[in-house]
């Protein structure tokens, strides 16, 4: 192996944040926003991953199958930087979202008023992985803007978790939606998995 | 593991759902890396003259890797799936043409200084 030895400045750090929510919310439209490039876009391949073999040749009848992902990049300092991943709208796909997690620092998940129950899984599976979220309601022109309260209600959104409105397609609203999300990432307590008691002083009782 | 192959069959075989993808040369097959890489692992080019012949999408991944780049990048600009750009990828590491390093050498998520400094770079940007 060659030596890395003085390899620990050679790149920046890579964060990752999740933009998540049902099929056509504005996903892609929030990461063109936000990011300073244009949204970049991969596939991921679904496979029987795991089943023992990596070999898709020669192997009779193997489907295989691919989600794309889009992905844009903010660079924050010359040490780090910021990448945003939209997760794929349609939420069969939930099984996949857990390698879309793997490390990354919280999720937005946004919401359409007039199809709020296109969100649930997304707020389930964070929720069930103790990744950090907030809700961002994409207010589309000509919709009726609930309030905050209602969308909370509907969504059964526990107290802790921020609500906020933006407009995907406007730069400064969406990333007023990464400012609410990093400022909640900084007032919460870490997730409960690697939260073990604590004695800090920061720490609640 | 099996079961939830059998599981989702059906959904692969869903066109609504995404295509059917055709066998990918560029990795003989393979879909699992020689080397663990993740979506935003970084790749660079090391400069050393690759040990070992390259096939012409070893090249062009290469050349993406001549400054410090993540292999999300690297698979969107070769319009390839993640998995198999990991592979490409893995290849260049395993001739010495390319090095990698995991997404951030902070594993925990709730780093304070980090988070600040990310805030701090967001806001700058309202
Ligand atoms: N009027 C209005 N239109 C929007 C807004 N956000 C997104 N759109 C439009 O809604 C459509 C869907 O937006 P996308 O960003 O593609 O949604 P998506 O969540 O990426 O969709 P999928 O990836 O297919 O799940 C596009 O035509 C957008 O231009 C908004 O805030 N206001
Ligand atoms: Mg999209």
């Amino acid at each position: 192996m060659p030596d890395y030895s003085n390899d620990s400045d050679w790149t920046p750090n890579a964060f990752k944040v999740l933009i998540a929510g049902g099929f056509g919310v504005g996903k892609t439209t929030f990461i063109a926003a936000t990011s300073e490039i244009p949204p970049l876009s991969t596939e991921e391949l679904l496979t029987e991953a795991g089943v023992g073999t990596d070999d898709l040749t020669g192997v009779e009848g193997k489907t295989t199958t691919t989600v794309a992902l889009d992905f844009g990049r903010i660079t924050i300092d010359s040490e780090n930087m910021l990448y945003l991943f939209g997760t794929p709208g349609q939420d069969r796909f939930w099984f996949m979202w857990d390698e879309l997690c793997h490390g990354a620092l919280g999720a937005v998940v946004l919401v359409d008023t007039r199809r709020l129950p296109d969100c649930f899984a997304a707020v389930d599976f964070f929720e069930s992985r103790h990744m950090r979220f907030l809700v961002a309601v994409n207010e589309f022109d000509g919709t009726h803007r609930y309030d905050p309260p209602e969308v909370r209600a509907a969504l059964s959104l526990r107290p802790e978790v921020p609500l906020v409105m933006c407009d995907a397609r406007h730069p400064r609203s969406a990333t007023a939606v990464l400012v609410a999300l990093l400022r909640h990432l900084m007032l919460t307590d870490p997730p409960p998995v690697s939260a073990n008691p604590s004695i800090e002083a920061g720490s609640r009782a | 593991m099996t079961t939830a192959g059998g599981a989702h069959q059906e959904t692969w075989l869903d066109d609504a759902a995404g295509r059917l993808v055709r066998p990918y040369t560029v990795s003989a097959g393979r879909t699992r890396p020689t080397h663990p890489m993740e979506l935003l692992s970084w790749v660079v080019a090391t400069g050393a003259p690759p040990r070992g012949r390259l096939e012409p999408d070893h090249d062009v991944a290469l050349r993406l890797c001549g400054v410090a780049t993540t292999v999300a990048e690297v698979a969107a600009r070769m319009r390839l799936p993640a998995a198999i750009a990991k592979v490409v990828l893995a290849d260049l590491v395993a001739v010495g043409a390319v090095r990698t390093r995991p997404p951030s050498p902070v594993a925990d998520p709730t780093d304070r200084p980090i988070l600040e400094k990310l805030l701090a770079g967001l806001q700058q940007r309202l």
